[in-house]
């Protein structure tokens, strides 16, 4: 048996071609690569809109409810450029919500249970995520099996961790967890937390390394064309090891910064975070095969990721489930779009 | 021992060579751990006129996920792969249960098979959503599947209204609970599926043709195989089985849980799959060994009960075993591990775990 | 005047892999500012003296020198920097991004980690136009053409070396079929390139099928046969008979006496008509017509649009151009199951890729087709199904004769045997056949052939492809002759008609 990756073969019959002046202006609209960017800021722009003008009276246009959905949804943006990496060199990344829960539940372990100083627990929580990715990379690359299967193991794997370490939820009472967790940063119309602050600084990291870095580069060359960055002579197994180094790494950060949020560890936090964090990279106009997007466009995903939430809040009437069902509509609308200027290269 | 000493190896060879024979290996070590713990393991005894005992046990509490688990071979024999059934297993459970609530009379039988059959025909249309976006879309099946799963959690519990639907039907309570002919009603149903998967996929040609096109797509293409069709009908099935084990899911608890019901079954559905020895690269599938993986994971759970490993641990040992039985399928592995050992190499040595490797991804 | 020196010299190279001696002490060398073609048949050993020298294979014997130092070559990487660049016919590029970044890919300017894009742009635009070329360096590679992507990853390995001083600049550029699906115009500006270059002083391999490029482009060329060098000609002193000789391997007058008639000489009607069936990138649009018990043989070089006239024929490309009737209707010929419906059937050359199912037995393999037709509700009952399988596998001689084994573990020969049950079980109409012979052992060769004869002789046309002329000869009652991804001529099979001629054909390109 080879382990070689099959090729799909393009699905019998294909769509009927569209009249010649439409299709190029079509084609050219498909063919930038922005366009799933902007779509999506402008979804957020539009969904946002639509707020101010419903809820005005609730107080939805105060700059704090932007705000907050920064704040809100912190450790999310730091999984999702984390996913991002991983998405863009063309693999997949399922422990995310594993590692993110065990994080929380490793941290408040070691700083309530075991006494030890937050400024030693960090880095060294930080360091096990990273290690934990860079096995998983280590194993993707060196056993050529696939990311989905290794990564799935890695979802069980710190998921049970977590359960190990206790069945119970821990609580954190450490002065130093709750004073930086109240800590807000003032922007004279509102203000951040920490967490948000550290997720923006997170985010301003990825978009330097992606776009101004050779590693950076080498995760797009993988993404486009696996075959081709390793015959232009791209250290093809020392940058699929380190992206999913990065992904472990953000995975303990944002469990860090979930912790922050929520003040606990529980063997059950960020059950299925892998999927919002999939969802707002795809939504952020990535493309799942890898090769294709932009960190911003995670921003974005994330960011209507977290605009639906507060508005299903001030909507009051609505549920909680109409935020997964939201989700799913548009990871579908996403996938076909992406679909569609995939097609569109390969003719 | 009257048996010629030249004709055992050769025996014991095709024993060990046979596609089964490591999964049922693992299944039978599973259960003898037990023994030292639990004495009276094997034992079954009639209570009220229902048998009881780990055995029956084992096979009640994981016939779920021998539904699902049946329903996901025969995907990834085509080269796909489905995580929506865990998302499908709630909507059927959600749907059925909140129809049944809402009768006047929730024992009415007619009642309970109309809710069963909305059940399985919402799990159905899933279904055929995955095969249209994979096979007519060309989408790649890991990221079409996703929609479902991610969506159908909300959709379900749109359909409970976010609360767990408890109902009091004993005619439902039968499929998932109940007792026949001294065993649990869901053995029937079980062995009925299996029966019925079986059939389609060896007495037609379904079972050919979902194979070849799993593996070698070019080849299925030219020899005038309509594999469109048959990979959407292949993933209507995965979700009907997966509607299935819904009802059971919600029959044992006479409740439906849109947010937990069925929750990672289609990760221990997979891994059942790949345990029965059906290589995640699609072609060769083999229905019973689905069934024997899908009951070595249900053996695991139980075992950690038995043996007093805290069952928190659970989670860590099929991560273990994911990892294990992936690295064995994974040439690269066997070939820098077991490297200088190649199979011509060891004619006469019976079966070490090398050997058997790359039998348990090509099974016959 | 005395010869340069050459940039490049191997000697003696001898390749092996598991029980074939792929290159047997083989000489090439290459002169600073020529454009070398490096010609030979399938197996003759082209393709491993390429990997060898690009590193992709390690040699088993004999030395490579460059710029008169032995130099050990272990991978790609290597061959890059020691100025040996190469550009194959898949363009290795990653088309997500720009034109100025897979220049520079993996070399990027930086300061102090920070890549410098201004200065990369300029410099991928100053290389660009430095080989007069015209291509937005910022643009996407995917919003070219395949024919400008092939020239921007020359682009990018003529610059390899040049800007970060790990090499010397590239001496030596390996041209592997850049040629095979560009027009007529993107040839033209690609061989404006390879002069330039040339001009330049760097020393060109190129690799093509199109016997017109060779001899409108090369100044030298080196055939190979079977492993060996067969000769080392400059391209004026040989014609394309020469070569065509040299390639194949056989004088003319030679092969004429291999030449026998044993063809049944009545057949029957018209079955199988096609009127200007073509693909743009394929074959030209051609006319044929293949009749009842006819052996139509095919003959042309590798590359000459053998394949894909048969291809067309069965509905496994779509035709762009052109119709198709078989028995008096039309077939769409959209996809295979038109033509497997109108009684066509297809023994594909790649037998693990294209043919074969290598995890199923035997008798799965040899029944898919029929069932394919049958649909999945109807399977072919047992007792009939094992006795279909148990008359081919005895008819022709298929061993193991075991329908139970694995066909991944069969011979090559025995493989091609199981892929033509596939289809005789079908008892198609037409029977096409490419290069059935290739890669199996002599006395399965011999079978296949009586097979062929007699398939014939009940009835069946047969469109047979083979590189061997002999074969296609002493099989066929038409040859249909291609060049150039074009049908030349058909020429009808008699005491007339010779291998010489057939190569005479294939040389000029008309039907004299």
């Amino acid at each position: 048996m080879s382990a070689t990756t099959k090729t799909r073969t393009a699905p019998e019959g294909g769509p009927s071609t569209p009249s010649p002046a439409s299709a190029s202006a079509a084609a050219r609209l498909l063919g930038d690569r922005r366009l799933p960017v902007l779509v999506t800021a402008g979804l957020f722009l539009a969904m946002y809109i639509g707020g101010l003008s419903r809820y005005q009276n609730y107080g939805f246009g105060e700059p704090q409810v932007f705000l907050n959905l920064f704040i809100d949804n912190s450790y999310l943006l730091v999984a999702a450029v984390g996913a991002t990496f991983v998405i863009m060199s063309g693999g997949i990344d399922l422990s995310v919500g594993s590692l993110i829960g065990f994080t929380t539940m490793f941290t408040a372990w070691l700083v309530e249970r075991q006494g030890l100083p937050l400024l030693l627990v960090i880095p060294l929580a930080l360091g096990v995520g990273a290690f934990g990715g860079f096995l998983m990379g280590y194993v993707i690359h060196n056993f050529e099996i696939q990311p989905f299967i290794v990564t799935l193991a890695g979802l069980f794997l710190f998921r049970g961790l977590c359960l190990v370490i206790s069945k119970e939820s821990i609580s954190i009472s450490d002065s130093t967890v709750s004073s930086m967790a109240q800590t807000r940063v003032s922007l004279g119309l509102g203000e951040l937390s920490i967490g948000a602050i550290v997720a923006l600084v997170v985010l301003g990291a990825a978009f330097y390394v992606l776009h101004y870095t050779r590693f950076g580069r080498r995760v797009y060359a993988i993404g486009g064309n696996e075959q081709s960055a390793l015959l232009m002579g791209l250290p093809l197994g020392g940058t699929k090891i380190a992206v999913y180094t990065v992904s472990g790494f953000c995975s303990a950060l944002a469990g860090l910064l979930f912790m922050l949020y929520i003040q606990s560890g529980d063997p059950l936090h960020a059950v299925g975070m892998e999927l919002d964090a999939i969802a707002a990279v795809v939504i952020g106009g990535t493309l799942l095969t890898g090769g294709s997007g932009y960190v911003l466009g995670t921003l974005f995903g994330v960011l209507v990721l977290g605009l639906i939430k507060s508005i299903i809040q001030f909507e009051g009437t609505l549920s909680s489930w109409w935020t997964k069902i939201a989700t799913g509509v548009l990871l579908c609308a996403f996938i076909l779009i992406q679909r569609a200027m995939t097609a569109r290269k390969q003719t | 021992m009257s048996t010629p000493a030249v004709t055992t190896p050769s025996r014991w060879r095709a024993l060990t060579h046979h596609h089964l024979f490591w999964p049922v290996a693992v299944l039978i070590a599973l259960l003898l751990v037990n023994v030292p713990f639990t004495p009276d393991f094997f034992a079954i005894r009639m209570t009220d006129g229902h048998l009881y005992g780990s055995l029956v046990s084992i096979v009640l509490f994981g016939s779920p996920l021998i539904l699902v688990a049946v329903g996901m071979t025969l995907v990834i024999a085509t080269g796909g792969i489905d995580l929506s059934v865990g998302a499908v297993v709630a909507i059927t459970g959600a749907l059925t249960c909140s129809y049944i609530s809402d009768q006047a009379d929730q024992n009415a039988l007619a009642g309970v098979f109309l809710a069963m059959g909305i059940g399985l025909v919402a799990a159905v249309l899933c279904g055929l959503w995955n095969g249209f976006l994979v096979a007519r879309m060309g989408i790649q099946p890991i990221i079409a599947t996703l929609i479902i799963m991610v969506a159908g959690r909300g959709v379900a519990q749109l359909i409970t209204d976010g609360q767990i639907i408890t109902i009091n039907s004993e005619p439902y309570k039968l499929i998932g609970g109940g007792y026949w002919l001294t065993l649990p009603f869901s053995i029937f149903v079980v062995a009925a599926v299996v029966a019925v998967t079986i059939a389609l996929t060896r007495r037609t040609a379904l079972g050919l043709l979902v194979e070849s096109v799993g593996g070698n797509a070019e080849a299925s293409r030219l020899v005038g195989i309509r594999s469109m069709r048959i990979k959407i009908m292949v993933y209507m099935f995965c979700a009907l089985c997966a509607g299935i084990a819904g009802l059971m899911i919600s029959s044992n608890t006479s409740a439906a849980d849109g947010n937990n019901a069925g929750l990672w079954i289609e990760l221990d559905a997979i891994l059942a799959v790949v345990i029965g020895g059906t290589s995640l690269l699609g072609g060769r599938f083999s229905i019973g060994g689905t069934v024997i993986g899908a009951l070595v994971i249900q053996t695991l759970t139980t075992t950690i009960y038995t043996i007093g490993v805290p069952t928190q641990t659970n989670l860590v040992f099929k991560a273990a075993v994911v990892i294990v039985v992936c690295l064995l399928q994974s040439p690269k592995f066997r070939a820098k591990v077991f490297g200088a050992r190649g199979r011509a190499a060891a004619p006469v040595t019976p079966a070490a775990p090398a050997d058997a490797a790359p039998k348990m991804e090509v099974s016959r | 005047m005395a010869e340069p020196r050459p940039v490049l010299e191997m000697t003696g190279i001898v390749k092996e892999f598991p029980g074939v001696r792929a290159l047997s002490g083989v000489d090439f060398r290459l002169f600073p500012g020529e454009i070398h073609a490096l010609m030979g048949e399938n197996g003759a050993g082209k393709s491993t003296l390429i990997k060898v020298l690009t590193g992709v294979h390690t040699l088993d014997g004999g030395t490579i020198t460059l710029d008169g130092k032995t130099v050990r070559i272990g991978s790609p990487l290597e061959a890059q920097h020691a100025g040996i660049s190469t550009v194959y016919q898949e363009v290795n590029l990653c088309p997500n991004l720009s034109v100025a970044e897979n220049i520079f890919i993996g070399r990027e300017p930086t300061r102090g980690g920070r890549i410098q894009w201004k200065q990369l742009r300029k410099e991928a635009a100053e290389m660009v136009d430095r080989l007069g070329l015209d291509i937005d360096v910022t643009a996407p590679l995917s919003s070219y053409p395949l024919a400008v992507q092939q020239l921007v990853a020359i682009v990018r390995s003529v610059g390899h070396g040049d800007s970060d001083g790990q090499g010397s600049g590239t001496k030596v550029l390996v041209l592997d079929e850049p040629t095979s699906s560009l027009d007529r115009d993107e040839v033209l500006e690609l061989f404006r390139l390879m002069r330039r270059l040339r001009d330049e002083g760097v020393a060109i391999l190129f690799v093509s099928h199109f016997l017109d490029q060779i001899y409108e482009i090369c100044d030298r060329m080196t055939v190979l046969r079977n492993g060996t060098l067969v000769g080392e000609h400059m391209v004026a002193d040989l014609d394309q008979v020469g070569l065509i000789e040299l390639m194949i391997g056989k004088a003319l007058d030679q092969l004429e006496e291999l030449h026998e008639h044993q063809l049944r000489s009545d057949v029957g009607e018209t079955l199988v008509k096609a009127e200007g069936l073509g693909r743009t990138g394929g074959i030209a649009p051609f006319d044929l017509e293949i009749k009842k018990g006819e052996v139509l043989g095919l003959a042309g070089l590798l590359g000459s649009g053998r394949t894909e006239l048969a291809r067309l024929l069965f509905g496994a490309d779509q035709p762009d151009s052109g119709k198709v009737t078989i028995a008096g209707k039309q077939v769409s010929m959209s996809a295979p199951n038109d033509a497997i419906g109108a009684g066509v059937a297809f023994c594909s050359e790649n037998r693990k890729t294209e043919g074969l199912v290598p995890d199923l037995t035997v008798r799965e393999n040899i029944i898919l087709a029929l069932q394919a037709s049958r649909g999945w509700t109807r399977p072919i009952p047992a007792s009939q199904r094992d006795e279909l399988v148990a008359k081919y596998i005895k008819a022709l001689d298929i061993r193991p004769a075991n329908p139970e084994a694995r066909v991944g573990q069969l011979s090559g020969g025995n493989q091609q045997k199981v892929l033509l049950a596939r289809w005789l079980i079908t008892q198609p109409k037409l029977l096409i056949l490419d290069e059935p012979t290739r890669g199996i052992d002599i006395g399965a060769k011999a079978e296949i052939q009586k097979l062929v004869v007699s398939l014939s002789e009940d009835g069946m046309s047969v469109l047979y492809i083979a590189a061997e002329l002999e074969e296609v000869l002493r099989l066929s009652h038409t040859i249909g002759v291609l060049r150039d991804r074009k049908l030349v001529a058909q020429l009808t099979n008699g005491p007339e008609i010779t291998t010489s001629k057939i190569l005479e054909t294939i040389a000029s390109g008309e039907h004299q």
